[in-house]
């Protein structure tokens, strides 16, 4: 198990060290957008790589479509510069960049059939009918709509149209592809598809691509780096293994998957009193001793353990557990000389079988030191 | 963050480039925004310094309001206009209430009937239903006794004409309203045992009251600045519309029918002003995700409403039918064999059938050119970017000519175009000016009706388009066009028929050569020949019904193409 999480950490690395090296593709320096009073992007600075997938990751009002629409030149940044392939094209008009776009709503013209909303940006480009209809050929059977040629958008499910103008937008070969929620739209099932279908014809052209995505999940299965947006800043950078195991900021650590914060105090380096808990463990920042911290771990890390059979081992009672499909997730209680604390905690239906867990069970738990993360504690009326 | 930002250099903010189709976009916008400006704002600031100006065209300041306020037999027509107004308003919005409430609260049978005959009042010219008023309740009326001593000349003539005349403009408007209700609300007073007059006051008429507040603004506004029904059956009684066109054909008084004209514009500017935003409250209740409300059987709501609604459709066919008789006896009352000898307009003043094809050439050209320009401007102000401050203004100058009533606007013509010093005087006397008085005196209803068009469309269209780098009139041609179509002909048809049927805007400015079948009815009128004005008002009205007809086969035509893609 301990192995295995090393492994992909490293390889994680690798990709991106791959993928980052040369010049980047997009450069977005000090980009401010403001909308009257609100400042919806606040001097972002972000590099992408040729060949990248790029999510943009964050609640509804972060500014992530904001940032794409500024590079799409849709709506023109007030401040900054947005380099595309060694060319500043921070202030020109979307028709003279370089790149295809695919809107939540699809934007399909609804009186033109499937083959002539893929053959769109084909015409008035010097291109014979004839190349033309077999490039939407070609395209339509990439997308697997090869038998849909003539019918129209309404005629199609969303799945369907949804790739028509992922066709559409990728017939004049851009050197860019932006993504606008493209799957939002969709059921659960489509959508897990999809998520897939996208993935592997974005790996095939090798377009550098950028998805805006309010998904975590679609975020972490798809992209090979995640920009994750708050308030109009970036707070992280990194790939979505890196996101996951090293969320940077308490914002990002809550946003995406689960995650347990415990007020405590930093005792020395390496360790943390977690209101009565001692704990070992390996902070990236030294803060200072004394300091008071945000201790935070994921539900999943909390292992069951026979008493001091491993480091930073606590007792805890089972106060209720909620059945989520393939795992419990249980409330703990932990009582200590300082008072009582509830986490929540992940358990396979399997280890409950095994050790025949049940609500009001006195249990031990561990937690290994490279999965807890200490945040400084926020300041008194700062948003956690 | 980075360096840049910790440099301490001032930031420069920074200035879109402007693409080729934005240019061209803007000026588009910019042309036809002129346009309004030449063709509207211009014009009421001839007007509006005219007022201030004696008969020599002298400045004197407001001495001829001071005299307008100074001479009653002028003033009083304010308040005449003003009683005739809310009156007529009171009447027709509580008879299109019910019969709305009917069309959409019951199950009565002929619905569609009914809802069809209500808007005939719409095909015909104001004159007509004081026409046919004067047949029926006239000195020689076969109703005459009805009135019981009641002269039919005056106000209650007016009123009744004006009735007929705003009838199907509130009956659309109270139907919106009571068609969007919520299902779920009244599903919720039945369930708490609400009465029947309990679940009327406190669920229909709340979610209504929008559209009858609207309503009634629309009724006041037609009302106090028609021209037609108080002209033919106001006998002495004056109001604002009538003395407009007393001053100016009659005493050749320019300056005192400004005055008339500024006073006339207050009444109408605010009325406007208050029903703009009540509609847009009306909007936000539209948006709410309601369960349309479904009538039940009810024998005695069904056979009351039939009674009710058939009632109102038959003295609307009685007057327009009695006008069509008219129109065909030889002589009334006294010779009543019918004949086709009223038809033959050429040996009576008024312009003869020439008036008639004039007419119908007006009408083809203000439909044809009206709804390319109007339709093009809409597109411009709402799918260009950036421009703000213009787009703004253009919004401005679209919504204006709703509140300029039709008679303002032709006498500001007369000052604007007829000055010999203005470059386009060469368009005064031609058919070139009727066509462009009459789009912009109905420019805001069809500019509104093409932005919701517009505005239903998906925003991104343009913007995928963009990224194609694809030119924008290639999306306009291929895309905005063909999915508008419905609205596009709608525009088409309300410009066709309210270019038929008006009077007050172009009675100042035809000419000789261009004279006008609507005009034709008013100087017939004029000079006794009533029956030849109800022979020309009704040929109107069948021409307007021939365009309707043509319009509901062009849109199921349409439909039928279309449907493979509208389906949603």
């Amino acid at each position: 198990m301990l192995d295995l999480m090393e492994k992909s950490d490293v390889t994680g690395v690798q990709q991106s060290a791959q993928n980052q090296t040369g010049v980047p593709y997009l450069t977005i320096r000090d980009l401010t957008k403001r909308f009257g009073e609100f400042v919806a992007l606040d001097s972002i600075d972000l590099e992408i790589f040729e060949g990248e997938f790029v999510c943009f990751l964050g609640p509804s009002g972060c500014g992530k479509t904001t940032l794409l629409r500024a590079i799409a030149g849709l709506d023109i940044q007030n401040e900054g510069s947005i380099d595309q392939a060694g060319r500043d094209v921070s202030v020109l008009p979307p028709a003279e960049r370089d790149f295809g776009i695919v809107f939540q709503s699809y934007a399909l013209f609804p009186n033109l059939t499937i083959h002539k909303n893929i053959a769109y940006g084909l015409e008035n480009k010097g291109t014979g009918r004839r190349d033309i209809d077999d490039k939407v050929a070609g395209l339509l059977e990439l997308v697997g709509l090869s038998a849909q040629a003539q019918k129209y958008p309404a005629q199609l499910s969303g799945g369907q149209q949804q790739r028509v103008a992922l066709a559409r937008a990728i017939a004049t070969r851009p050197g860019l592809l932006l993504l606008d929620e493209p799957l939002s739209a969709l059921d659960a099932k489509v959508r897990g598809h999809l998520r897939h279908e996208i993935k592997e014809l974005q790996r095939k052209l090798g377009v550098t691509t950028i998805m805006v995505t309010h998904d975590q999940e679609e975020a972490l299965t798809m992209a090979d780096r995640i920009v994750v947006m708050n308030h109009g800043v970036i707070e992280q950078v990194g790939t979505p293994f890196d996101i996951y195991r090293n969320p940077a900021s308490p914002f990002v650590a809550d946003f995406i998957g689960t995650m347990n914060f415990v007020p405590g105090t930093l005792q020395d380096s390496h360790r943390v009193d977690m209101q009565g808990v001692a704990l070992a463990c390996d902070p990236e920042k030294i803060y200072s001793d004394g300091q008071e911290v945000l201790v935070a771990f994921r539900p999943e890390d909390l292992v069951v353990c026979e008493r001091d059979e491993r480091e930073n081992c606590f007792a805890a009672t089972i106060l209720g557990m909620e059945f989520l499909g393939s795992f419990y997730r249980a409330d703990l209680e932990i009582v200590t000389g300082q008072g009582r604390f509830v986490v929540r905690a992940d358990f396979s239906i399997n280890l409950i079988r095994r050790e025949a867990l049940g609500v009001g069970q006195e249990i031990h738990v561990a937690l290994r030191t490279g999965v807890i993360s200490v945040y400084p504690a926020p300041q008194a009326g700062e948003q956690g | 963050m980075s360096e840049l930002s910790l440099s301490g250099a001032p930031v420069k903010p920074l200035k879109p480039k402007v693409s080729r189709d934005d240019w061209a976009m803007r000026g588009f916008m910019v042309m036809i925004g002129l346009y309004l400006l030449v063709t509207l704002a211009l014009p009421l600031y001839a007007m509006l310094s005219k007022s201030l100006e004696n008969r020599d065209g002298d400045f004197v300041g407001l001495a001829n309001y001071v005299e307008y306020f100074s001479t009653p037999a002028l003033f009083n027509s304010i308040g005449n206009s003003i009683t005739i107004s809310l009156v007529t308003t009171l009447i027709t919005v509580t008879l299109a209430f019910w019969f709305a409430y009917g069309l959409t609260r019951s199950c009565m049978p002929f619905k569609r009937t009914f809802r069809m005959l209500a808007m005939v009042p719409i095909l015909v010219p104001s004159l007509l239903p004081g026409i046919g008023l004067i047949y029926m309740f006239g000195n020689q009326g076969y109703m005459k006794e009805l009135l019981l001593g009641q002269s039919i000349y005056g106000p209650l003539g007016i009123v009744i004409a004006e009735v007929f005349f705003t009838f199907p403009h509130a009956l659309l408007i109270i139907m919106t309203a009571l068609s969007i209700a919520d299902g779920r609300l009244y599903e919720a007073a039945s369930a708490l045992r609400a009465s029947r007059s309990k679940v009327f006051r406190t669920v229909t008429l709340p979610g209504a009251r929008y559209g009858l507040i609207s309503a009634a603004f629309v009724v006041f506004t037609l009302v106090i600045t028609d021209f037609g029904a108080p002209k033919v059956i106001g006998g002495q009684y004056n109001v604002l519309a009538v003395d407009i066109y007393k001053q100016v054909i009659g005493q050749q008084n320019f300056s005192m029918g400004a005055v008339v004209s500024v006073i006339l514009l207050i009444p109408a500017i605010m009325a406007f002003a208050v029903d703009r935003r009540v509609q847009k409250k009306q909007v936000a209740l539209l948006s709410a995700r309601a369960v349309p409300y479904a009538p039940k059987r009810n024998r005695v709501l069904d056979v009351g409403m039939t009674l009710y609604c058939g009632a109102i459709i038959l003295i609307i066919l009685l007057i327009l039918g009695t006008c069509q008789y008219a129109a065909l006896v030889k002589f009334w009352p006294y010779n009543l064999e019918l004949g086709l000898q009223h038809y033959n307009f050429d040996i009576v003043d008024g312009g003869g059938w020439e008036a008639y094809g004039n007419s119908i050439r007006m009408a083809l050209w203000t439909a044809f050119v009206g709804t390319a320009v109007i339709f093009v401007g809409a597109y411009m102000v709402e799918k260009g970017r950036g421009f703000d401050e213009g787009r703004g203004l253009f919004q401005f100058f679209a919504m204006m000519p709703m509140a300029v009533p039709g008679m303002v606007l032709g006498l500001a013509y007369i000052f604007f175009f007829n000055n010999p010093d203005n470059p386009f005087n060469f368009l005064y006397g031609t058919m070139a000016i009727l066509v462009i008085c009459t789009i912009t005196h109905f420019y805001t209803v069809a500019h509104l009706t093409a932005m919701t068009a517009l505005k239903q469309m998906d925003k991104e269209f343009e913007a995928v388009s963009q990224s194609l780098k694809q030119p924008f009139y290639k999306t306009f041609f291929r895309v905005t066009v063909p999915v508008c179509s419905p609205a596009i002909l709608e525009i088409a048809v309300y410009l066709f028929v309210n270019a038929m049927t008006t009077v007050s805007a172009v009675v100042f400015i035809y000419g000789t050569s261009t004279q006008l079948a609507s005009v034709s009815v008013l100087n017939m009128d004029d000079a006794g020949d009533i029956a030849p004005a109800a022979a020309m008002g009704m040929m109107i009205f069948y021409t307007n019904a021939v365009a309707r007809l043509v319009h509901l086969g062009a849109s199921w035509l349409l439909e039928k193409r279309t449907q493979a893609w509208r389906v949603k």
